[in-house]
């Protein structure tokens, strides 16, 4: 007879394994992520970081255009700035928990022994972060809307392209934070936020805060093969439709075929998550790195 | 027996002490920081590749946007600065915490050194890996962004360097004595003083746009005067959007690393009494 909350071996690799796994961990993530402080101060964190980030891009464009923030072109940096905030939210939330399993709660090798899925328990981990994000793409987008009149017209907004298009970038994004909790797997933290690094990098390929076209064309079709440029192209035509549609990055494709495509890059990521994670797994447990510290 | 005994007694009366212990322990604490990057190599694409790619990224908004020329530079010092920023806050000010988790901290305490040596011997270990992130990424995006700079003087320049690197260190050990008493909380205030600091302090972006009195309080974090000292000397237009002039930047740098050096002293005395006091050297509240 097993114990509620604890899956039977038999049970670790099942759908019902998986779901607990992930439920564990979620409440688990969320108690790590929010219980150090009071709510209040915990509210100003959440909204003190992305609005910070927010202006950066605002007073950049601000001194340049001495204000102009009717202009299409700030709409379009300003919703890919907002909803980018999940990718270094998601991924981080899932790789980071590998290093702070480890390193710092040194709980990584009982996660091993234990019953659980290990990717389903990292996903987990990511939800409050994911959590948190999205506490901050609303804020943000709310502190557009009220204080530097971003165009976005509630009634117009395309709702069921809007919250399919958030579904599976969120999957997306999960399954890249699963190839980089694979890599955390076999380093050291020299890195403290490998998600949120490669997020910062992937800023300047994935047309986030400016059209693909700025990039030199040697360097452009990155952000082609990369789901999150198909992401963010839709979820700011279902924002946003003709602003977003101005542009030339994708002005050729349908929202339609977007979407196939972001379908189609996803499950090309998901199945690169399970055949990196699993080989990065086997090289950690074959080097003795599962329960590494690293403290330099 | 007894012989091995007094030889023992001898060596403990040759044990380094005063000035000569506290070189041995900065050497000791700067060595691990210093050959960990040569053991992991890793760090060379996370930490200068990545953000690399991130500075980028503002380039290339600033292209976008039809900026000036020169705030390509601005953009590419700037982002060369971060890894600086980076480094005190996450191995500087947190590292205390993360020294606390891992038990590292109450050995620190318990023996003979003092922790004003292991804190300077952290930051001189982390200046030196950081100036070799932070030059590579000044050297990658000029050669890439085709940046050209025009120096004014370079002993100004040489003056502004030190005295920003002096300031912004002392600020850290400053700000890691306070995080001796603080738990969990101080890995999320750490992660809240990044993107705000950014902000305030013109990474980006020349910090005369903003108005006086919010560049003038952004000036107590020495980044932000450094960066706009820089961006003065090594700019032809620099000088136009500067902030103050640079002679009295300098002076107002030099003030804060005085400050921040002979705050940290005090500080560090004092909270560390405190900490043990309260008993909060070993605690873990995870």
């Amino acid at each position: 007879m097993s114990s509620p909350g604890i899956a039977s071996t038999g049970e670790r690799g099942s759908g019902l394994g998986f779901w607990r796994s992930f439920r564990m961990a979620a409440w688990l993530g969320w108690q790590i992520e929010s219980n150090w402080t009071d709510p209040f101060l915990f509210a100003i964190y959440s909204f003190v970081k992305p609005i910070s980030t927010a202006a950066i891009l605002v007073v950049m464009y601000g001194i340049i255009t001495q204000g102009d923030f009717e202009s299409p072109i700030f709409t379009y940096m300003y919703l890919g700035n907002a909803f980018y905030i999940y990718v270094g939210a998601v991924m981080a939330g899932v790789s980071w928990a590998v290093i702070d399993d480890r390193e710092h709660y040194k709980t990584l090798k009982y996660m091993y022994v234990a019953p659980i899925n290990i990717p389903m328990y990292l996903f987990g981990r990511g939800v409050a972060k994911f959590v948190v994000g999205s506490i901050s793409v609303f804020i943000t987008i709310v502190f557009g809307l009220l204080f530097l009149h971003l165009r976005i017209e509630l009634s117009a907004i395309n709702w069921p392209l809007f919250f399919l298009a958030l579904t599976i970038g969120v999957i997306m994004l999960a399954m890249m934070g699963l190839i980089l909790a694979g890599v955390t797997l076999l380093i050291a933290h020299h890195v403290w936020f490998l998600g949120e690094a490669v997020a910062g990098a992937l800023y300047l390929f994935s047309g986030a805060i400016f059209p693909l076209e700025v990039l030199p064309p040697a360097i452009r079709w990155i952000g082609y093969i990369i789901p999150i440029t198909y992401w963010l192209e839709l979820i700011r035509r279902s924002l946003v439709g003709e602003v977003a549609e101005a542009f030339p990055t994708l002005q050729g494709l349908s929202s339609q075929q977007i979407l196939g495509i972001l379908v189609a890059l996803t499950i090309i990521f998901t199945i690169l998550a399970v055949v990196v994670f699993r080989w990065a797994e086997k090289r950690a447990k074959e080097r003795g790195l599962i329960d590494m510290v690293t403290n330099y | 027996m007894i012989d091995n005994l007094s030889a023992l007694g001898s060596v403990e009366t040759q044990k380094a002490g005063g000035l000569l212990l506290s070189l041995k322990t900065i050497v000791a604490r700067a060595y691990p920081r210093v050959i960990g990057a040569q053991r992991e190599k890793s760090w060379m694409f996370f930490d200068v590749f990545l953000p690399m790619l991130a500075v980028s990224a503002y380039v290339f908004v600033y292209r976008a946007i039809d900026a000036p020329e020169e705030y390509i530079g601005f953009v590419v010092v700037g982002g060369a600065m971060t890894a600086f920023w980076l480094n005190v806050l996450w191995n500087m000010s947190s590292q205390l915490y993360w020294e606390k988790e891992q038990g590292n901290l109450a050995l620190y305490i318990m023996a003979p050194n003092s922790m004003m040596a292991i804190l300077l011997g952290m930051a001189i270990g982390g200046m030196l890996m950081t100036a070799l992130r932070a030059t590579a990424i000044l050297v990658i995006g000029s050669l890439l962004f085709n940046v050209e700079y025009q120096v004014a003087s370079f002993w100004q320049l040489f003056a502004v360097f030190m005295l920003t690197m002096v300031a912004l260190y002392g600020m850290g050990m400053m700000s890691a004595s306070m995080f001796l008493l603080l738990s969990r909380e101080a890995w999320h205030l750490a992660n809240l003083a990044q993107e705000p600091i950014y902000l305030v302090s013109g990474f980006y972006f020349p910090i005369r746009s903003f108005s006086f009195w919010i560049a003038a309080g952004a000036s107590l974090i020495p980044l932000t005067l450094g960066l706009d000292a820089m961006r003065q000397l090594v700019f032809p237009s620099g000088a136009a959007l500067g902030f103050l002039t640079v002679g009295v930047e300098i002076l107002i740098l030099l003030l804060l690393s005085v400050i921040f050096v002979i705050g940290a002293r005090f500080l560090l005395a004092h909270l560390e009494k405190l900490s043990i006091r309260e008993g909060r050297l070993t605690e873990s509240r995870r």
